[in-house]
């Protein structure tokens, strides 16, 4: 299979431009008989399907929570990038494309990300039309802030809710159009299956969790905005619900699965207290413009953090990153984190956890800015720990958060199977081996509100409505390839639950393919998922019925897609013989502990494609050309 | 630590429902309340017995998933705070819990604590929004929000639309969260063109829901996780009144 990206040619500011240009339309008075099928209703499929909707297409977009406004994507805090240079510091497009690309080590394609770069500007318009409450300045204009990887204040925010509230905006306007009967919503409707008709998908199996009924869907377009991958390590910031069934399914389909080991570690979350832990809480990034992160000197210092004088304290991001100090990306941040504990620095009673200390911050600026700036987050802390973050240093410690890798997609954000288009943090687009805070929402409406409108008009002009209905055999296969898997899951009857598989899986991934990986811990950790999968498929217990609300059976479909998953991500990480980004292999570092990258034989996308039950996946490379910015160590010093 | 939960148990929408009662024992201060019933369900499941339904997703207070009542509060004990990020801090050791599901005649329950809330989208359907196609928008700074107003309407808009304020209410009214809605984009100059127009067109799908109405006794207000004030409530009531001269 040769991977075509379908780059347009030309200079790179003009690329987006010509693409639009050459693009074909779809008739307007044509476009109520085109259906299209969105699932995911966050910020890139819920955008997409609202602007589907206002183009005139037939849509019908799914999301598993009982509302769309309850997507993933709420719970983004900190804020999203925008190229406008309203803080007249020196910011352009041609920047944040530099930053961008730069901060993702050099595994994204160029021509994408400046087409990013480019529309973020158009993304805060749009989502200040629609009421989005951003922050302000006393005159009235649009504030700004920093944030990790960037020397220029170019993020935009609403307090610490910028997720919630550029999804509402998002939901809203979805909402506007169910009102006018262009978009029907299915909540808590689970996707479960692609169909591909003649090599084009053309619709999508899904259960419906309320009764337990399968049902088909067919469509002339399918779009996957349904997130990342990042629970299939059990503890990560993700919501409970994030899956990756859709995406893993459509894999399985035959859509190649890119760069799946570009893993994001979040360096400031909630460190974990007990067993029963469910998920990780994440304190926003944007706590680092103005927190300072510190470890004692002395290892193994119990004092509390109050007690320990400024000149036993290790400010190791300042002391070893004068340049961007607290400000490193994260994955500088995380691993610098994991090695002063690792050094046995580390605070709290586990020894997994760092200083986040807000007292010289609160001194310069006092109480109330601090509390305007972060009194949520502060409050959500305090409920969490118990501490006052106002008088007491903050404990964090990193935890996943992100995925970078997801469906390998072409520069019109379709995927290998013709009428299947993947957007948001699905697919494996824009963000490289790393993503910067703040570019997923930005990515996410770009890909929704600005991007696919167009390229999907482009593919449905070649294709003709043809009637085609759910009997078609392909449909009847999915649903029967959905039944066995159901009775497959409830026949074992065995005697452990999904969680307690799910846990054991996550602890294999967080312990041998986290933050730092070598050759020897990715193939144990190969041995111990697949031993880990066949005892699953044995010895389940998942309890209830096919046909009924059942909670413990959604796990469970879920937490096999995960084994597989997870094997697919210990085998890329290991194929990778370098270290970039959230990519870390031990093996390859520089003297000084930092990320080696090997430009010469890793500069490519990698993408899978399935080959069967128990086969090996087969490798396909997308080689990356850099025009622009030129691949560089990247030095945050 | 130990508690005694009781629980409401309702197998669907037409069976009837009852209250269990589950001690619990080894229970640490730092759990959740949901992470209490995560090690309930486990233990359920490998008795054969049927787990506790319950809505969840972020686990963070801001998706608006979770919420029944705790001894008869929405959300429980904790001013400002969800069940999800409801830590057992905040229970006495041996105390007997009472879980319910949200009760209100537009929220009928599906399973054990939890209930149908579509209601609440089709309140928003019917007008919360600005009317601004993707594509339509001008430069962001050419709408100069004064600090204040962008506070303001901040404050109304991060309601989660959990239905805390409807169950707490003794008529089940939704006026909280559809004054939250009005106040958010009525406050800003974005949404002017189509505020009164706004009111009506909400107000009067809240009636179709069967909400019961307001009478201003502020329970909602007291249980809402996120503070919004009933000042969105007098917000919703003016817009309504001059809609109703203005959209003749
Ligand atoms: C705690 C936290 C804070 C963050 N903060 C920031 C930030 O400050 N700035 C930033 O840029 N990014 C941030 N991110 C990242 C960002 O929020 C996400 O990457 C982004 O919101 C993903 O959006 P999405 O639309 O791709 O997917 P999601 O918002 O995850 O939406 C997925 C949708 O798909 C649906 N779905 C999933 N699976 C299925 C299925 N099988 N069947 C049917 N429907 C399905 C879901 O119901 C949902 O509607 C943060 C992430 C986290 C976890
Ligand atoms: S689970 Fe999201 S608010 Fe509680």
């Amino acid at each position: 299979m040769k991977l075509d990206s379908k780059i347009p040619s030309g200079p790179i500011q003009e690329k987006w431009d010509r693409a639009r240009f050459e693009m074909k339309l779809v008739n307007p008075a044509n476009k109520r008989k085109y259906n299209i099928i969105v699932v995911g209703s966050g910020l890139a499929g819920g955008a997409a399907a609202a602007s589907f909707g206002e183009l005139g297409y037939n849509v019908k977009c799914f999301c598993y929570q009982d509302s769309p406004r309850r997507a993933h994507s709420i719970a983004a805090q900190g804020g999203i990038n925008a190229a406008k240079n309203y803080q007249n510091d020196g910011d352009s497009i041609y920047r944040l494309f530099y930053d961008t690309v730069k901060g993702g080590d050099f595994r994204a394609r160029e021509a994408n990300v400046y087409r990013l770069a480019q529309i973020s500007v158009n993304i805060i318009d749009q989502c200040v039309a629609q009421g989005v409450p951003f922050a302000r300045e006393y005159g009235g204009t649009l504030s700004n802030r920093s944030f990790g990887g960037a020397q220029v204040s170019r993020t935009f925010y609403a307090r610490g809710q910028t997720g919630q509230q550029l999804l509402l905006g998002a939901y809203q306007a979805l909402m506007r159009q169910v009102d006018s009967g262009s978009v029907t919503m299915f909540p808590r409707t689970e996707m479960v299956d692609l169909v591909v008709v003649d090599g084009r998908a053309r619709g999508i199996v899904t259960r419906n969790l309320i009764s337990g009924k399968i049902e088909s869907h067919v469509a002339d377009a399918v779009v996957l905005g349904t997130g990342g991958y990042g629970n299939v390590f059990y503890l990560s910031t993700n919501a409970k619900g994030s899956n990756a069934t859709a995406i893993w399914r459509a894999y399985k389909r035959g859509a190649l699965f890119a760069n799946p080991c570009f893993t994001q570690i979040h360096p400031t979350c909630i460190p974990v207290s007990g067993d029963y832990q469910s998920k990780l809480t994440l304190m926003s990034e944007s706590l680092r413009n103005d927190g300072r992160i510190w470890v004692p000197l002395a290892k193994g210092d119990t004092r509390p953090p109050m007690q320990i004088p400024e000149n036993e304290r290790d400010y190791y991001l300042e002391r070893r990153y004068p340049a961007f100090g607290n400000l490193v990306p994260r994955d500088i941040a995380s691993r610098a984190a994991k090695q002063v504990c690792d050094e046995g620095h580390g605070v709290g009673s586990t020894g997994l956890g760092v200083y986040l200390d807000f007292s010289d911050a609160i001194q310069r600026l006092g109480n109330s800015v601090v509390a305007d700036r972060y009194g949520n987050l502060f409050k959500m802390y305090e409920r969490i720990t118990g501490d006052n973050p106002y008088e007491v240093p903050m404990r964090i410690f990193p935890a996943i958060h992100y995925t970078m890798g997801g469906l390998w997609v072409d520069y019109q954000l379709q995927s290998t199977i013709p009428g299947l288009f993947v957007i948001g943090e699905a697919n494996f687009s824009d963000h490289g081996a790393n993503r910067l805070g703040a570019s997923a929402l930005m990515q996410g409406l770009s890909d929704g509100y600005f991007v696919l409108p167009y390229t999907i008009g482009n593919y449905l002009a070649a294709a003709r409505p043809d009637g085609l209905d759910a009997n078609h055999a392909q449909f009847r296969e999915a649903e029967e390839n959905v039944n066995r898997i159901t009775q497959r899951l409830l026949a074992a009857n065995g005697q452990r639950t999904v969680d307690s598989f799910h846990r054991e899986l996550g602890k294999i991934l967080w312990d041998y393919c986290g933050m730092a990986r070598n050759a020897e811990g990715l193939r144990l950790a190969l041995g111990k998922i697949r031993e880990l999968r066949e005892e699953y498929w044995k010895n389940v217990l998942v309890g209830g019925e096919a046909e009924d609300l059942n909670q413990s059976l959604e796990r469970a479909g879920r937490v096999a897609d995960y084994f597989e998953l997870a094997e697919l991500l210990v085998t890329d990480a290991l194929a990778r013989n370098e270290s970039c980004g959230g990519h870390f292999r031990e093996e390859f570092q520089t003297p000084e502990g930092e990320a080696l990258r090997d430009d010469a034989n890793y500069s490519y996308v990698a993408a899978w494609e399935y080959k069967g039950p128990n086969q090996e996946p087969e490798l396909h490379k997308e080689p990356l050309e850099f025009e622009h910015v030129h691949p560089s160590q990247r030095s945050y010093k | 630590m130990k508690l005694i939960l009781h629980i409401w148990r309702q197998k669907n929408p037409s069976a009837p429902g009852k209250m269990m009662r589950y001690p619990m024992d080894n229970l640490s201060h730092e759990m959740s309340v949901l992470e209490m019933l995560d090690v309930l369900n486990e233990q359920l499941i490998v008795k054969g017995e049927r787990p506790v339904t319950f809505e969840h997703d972020c686990r963070e207070g801001i998706c608006g998933s979770c919420g029944f009542m705790i001894n008869g509060v929405a959300h429980g004990p904790m001013p400002a705070t969800t069940v999800c990020q409801l830590t057992l801090r905040h229970f006495k050791d041996g105390e007997e819990v009472y879980l319910e599901p949200w009760r209100a005649h537009a929220f009928p329950i599906l399973k054990d604590l939890m209930v149908n809330r579509s209601a609440l989208d089709r309140i928003i359907a019917a007008g919360g929004y600005i009317s601004v196609p993707t594509g339509s928008a001008p430069d962001g700074n050419t709408i100069p929000v004064g600090k204040g107003d962008a506070d303001r309407s901040m404050d109304a808009a991060a309601c989660i639309g959990c239905g805390a304020c409807v169950a707490a209410c003794p008529n089940a009214s939704a006026a909280l969260f559809t004054g939250a809605k009005i106040a958010h984009l009525g406050l800003l100059p974005q949404g002017q063109p189509e505020r009164n127009k706004r009111a009506l067109k909400m107000v009067a799908q809240v009636t179709r829901e069967l909400f019961g109405s307001c009478s201003n006794i502020g329970e909602c207000e007291a249980v809402c996780p996120k503070e919004i004030r009933l000042e969105a409530i007098a917000r919703m009531n003016r817009d309504f009144l001059a809609g109703s001269w203005t959209e003749r």
